[in-house]
């Protein structure tokens, strides 16, 4: 079902990526292709290791099988000096936002500044200012992140994501248990951000309309496997059942309500010692 | 009988396991130190954390088993008529083993479980995780300025600690008790060696520093991602340090002040 | 980060009364201040039996201490007890004829050398030998020979 080549202008190329934890196996056998300058989704449900794959992209774990390559680089063969640098250009949004919690918001944006750069303080404040202008969030530069609600931890930790200019974000996450103006907020956000500055975004998440509304391309993953991919018509129109199960929410179907249990009157009438 | 020697292998091997990558952890946080000493302000704003927020507790603990040991000590040595010596008793008590002990115990209590809890948190909130994606190594940038910051702080509360609860000692002897106050001292610095009862004592503060830090950001670092898994390991943190701090105390003694 | 001066204030407090504490121990609690390495020369002393005597053990003349005991070692062939004594080079008037003795500070003190100055115009010097010596009086030995001699006594 997948055998695309890896495109010329694909940023982020995952090939025949096998991982497991444990006996579970997350991933079996997938690719995937991240094209330069989209937003490309990666759904399913919760559980089928979305967040891994950002992991694993990132360096952060290793694959039992296959071979992930951002920019040329194959990830997990790269020394450690040159992941780093590689990561530099790589911007990652956690779901919970990942702020430092003993820093302010303007020395969270300025801490891969301070880093990584030798910079003089007045053009890190510069470029730090520039970066919450571009979230919205200048004027809260010296709240702490405990006094942000999510959705503005959120949009801070995209600041922080770009503070060093990187050539691709991943998001993780980006809607979860926000109310529905803060994910019209991060919708515009995203959106705005890739069109503007060029980014490549790889956006995991279970929101079917948000998602929908922002990506050029859809992968629905399933227990370690691709169920569909396509842009969001055709996976709107798709006649996999799963995959229409997964958009529109439907309690029963190919995915069970029921966890996997022997019969339920013979559990019933069952006399056994132990449950 | 079975299950139990299967438990038994089993926690045998989780304990094997978890040596090794403590080990590992602590390789790399020392690798780490050396990128800390070009930024002191990592290191300054731990020593703020871990010593000067230990700094009260350790004070006050100091004069109160100084007091105790001064009244305890005259009472027993005033029954064989020999108050004069009681300088040495508690200091030889606090420099050698009360000092270095109660401090490090002190030092797990207050230091150790904030410094795991700390660490927990950062891991479970998924800001060491997104410190690596932003290429910055969490264990340099993190740990081992706080490792540091223990390794420097721990002697010298043990010193504060001796130093204050012999004076506390003298003011309970001497002040409360009539003992001659020239007698205190004199008698002290007769009877105490500096090789072999100072350096001794500072020696075995610094193997305890050492080990509290150690423990207590590895116990951080490994911690379970949650905040149940965050609170036992705090409490495990306090509860392997003590009994690696009195293990420890007790083989340190043994090599020290053993052939005499 | 606008509290990090009076951090730095607090930090600073920290480590130099942490720093005041060693040396308060090291000078005002240990005897560093009577014990830094002086100079000081060393004589030695032969004695039959040398009791208790430590490494370490002062030695005192008239009462008043001017060395420590710095070896003690075992003579193969005279079977006796060999004593190196450190002496404060500032006493270096000590007559040859000098006797060594060993006293025990107390009825349970430790064991010391005492230094009893004969009438010499020669001093002792660096490698110097004390000829005249008295052992450690051994407490179970002393009480024995009472213990004999009141018997014979009574015969």
């Amino acid at each position: 079902m997948d055998n695309r080549v890896s495109l010329p202008n694909s940023l982020v190329s995952v090939q025949n990526l096998s991982f497991s934890r444990g006996d579970k196996k997350i991933f079996d056998d997938i690719s995937l292709e991240f094209e330069r300058g989209k937003v490309t989704a990666i759904m399913g449900p919760s559980g089928t290791g979305k967040t891994t794959l950002l992991k694993l992209i990132g360096g952060q774990l290793f694959p039992k099988q296959g071979s992930i390559i951002v920019d040329g680089n194959n990830v997990h063969s790269l020394r450690r000096t040159e992941l780093y640098n590689l990561r530099k250009r790589m911007g990652m949004l956690f779901q919970s936002g990942a702020l430092l919690t003993d820093m302010n918001v303007f020395d969270n944006v300025a801490f891969p500044l301070r880093e990584h750069t030798h910079l003089p303080e007045s053009m890190i404040r510069t470029l730090v200012l520039m970066k919450l202008q571009a979230v919205g969030l200048r004027g809260a530069r010296n709240l702490m992140p405990n006094e942000l609600s999510g959705g503005m931890a959120r949009r801070i930790a995209l600041a922080r994501a770009i503070a060093l200019d990187p050539m691709m974000i991943m998001y993780d996450e980006p809607f979860t248990g926000q109310d529905p103006i803060s994910k019209g907020a991060l919708v515009h956000l995203i959106k705005s951000l890739n069109t503007i500055l060029g980014l490549t975004s790889i956006v995991v998440s279970h929101d079917v309309h948000e998602t929908a509304a922002i990506a050029d391309y859809i992968y629905v993953i399933s227990e370690g496997k691709i169920v569909g991919q396509g842009t969001p018509k055709e996976i709107a129109q798709s006649e996999s059942d799963w995959v229409q199960q997964f958009m529109t929410g439907a309690a029963d179907g190919p995915a069970h309500f029921h966890y996997p249990a022997k019969d339920y009157v013979d559990d019933l009438l069952s006399t056994g010692r132990r449950y | 009988m079975i299950e139990f020697l299967q438990q038994l292998g089993k926690n045998t091997h989780t304990g094997f396991t978890k040596l090794g990558r403590g080990t590992f952890f602590l390789l790399q946080v020392i690798s780490g130190i050396l990128s800390v000493l070009p930024r002191p302000r990592l290191l300054l704003n731990q020593m703020y954390s871990v010593g000067v927020l230990s700094f009260l507790i350790i004070s006050i603990s100091g004069l109160f088993v100084g007091m105790v040991l001064g009244l305890q000590g005259y009472y027993i040595l005033s029954d064989f008529g020999a108050e004069e010596t009681l300088g040495v008793m508690v200091a030889a008590s606090l420099v050698r083993e009360l000092g270095p002990v109660v401090s490090a115990l002190l030092f797990a209590g207050r230091a150790g479980s904030a410094l795991t809890a700390e660490i927990g948190l950062m891991k479970a909130t998924e800001q060491l995780s997104g410190m690596e994606m932003m290429a910055v190594d969490p264990i340099k940038r993190i740990i081992s300025p706080r490792f540091l910051a223990g390794c420097l702080s721990m002697p010298l509360l043990a010193a504060l600690f001796s130093a204050i609860g012999i004076i506390g000692g003298q003011l309970v002897g001497s002040g409360l008790l009539g003992v001659d106050e020239g007698a205190y001292w004199a008698q002290m610095q007769a009877n105490l060696d500096f090789q072999d009862d100072i350096v001794n004592g500072v020696i075995k503060s610094i193997v305890f520093g050492f080990v509290t830090s150690w423990i207590a950001l590895f116990e951080g670092y490994d911690a379970v991602p949650t905040s149940e898994g965050v609170s036992r390991a705090t409490t495990r943190t306090v509860v392997n340090s003590a009994f690696s701090i009195l293990g420890l105390d007790f083989i340190l003694t043994t090599l020290m002040f053993g052939d005499n | 980060m606008q509290h990090t001066s009076t951090q730095d204030t607090f930090v600073g407090l920290f480590v130099a009364s942490g720093i005041v504490g060693l040396f308060f121990l090291a000078l005002q609690v240990s005897n560093l201040s009577s014990f830094t390495e002086r100079d000081s020369y060393t004589i030695t002393a032969r004695f039959e039996n040398s009791g208790g005597l430590k490494i370490k053990s002062p030695v005192s003349a008239a009462g008043v201490k001017i060395g420590r005991v710095s070896a003690i070692s075992f003579d193969r062939k005279t079977y006796q007890s060999v004593v190196k004594l450190n002496i404060d080079a500032q006493y270096n008037t000590l007559p040859e004829d000098t006797t060594a003795s060993i006293f025990t500070a107390g009825l349970l003190g430790e064991q010391y050398v005492n230094l009893e100055p004969g009438g010499s115009d020669e001093f002792l010097k660096e490698g110097g030998k004390i000829e005249i010596t008295q052992s450690a009086i051994i407490l179970e030995k002393a009480i024995g020979q009472f213990l004999f001699k009141s018997a014979e006594e009574k015969k």
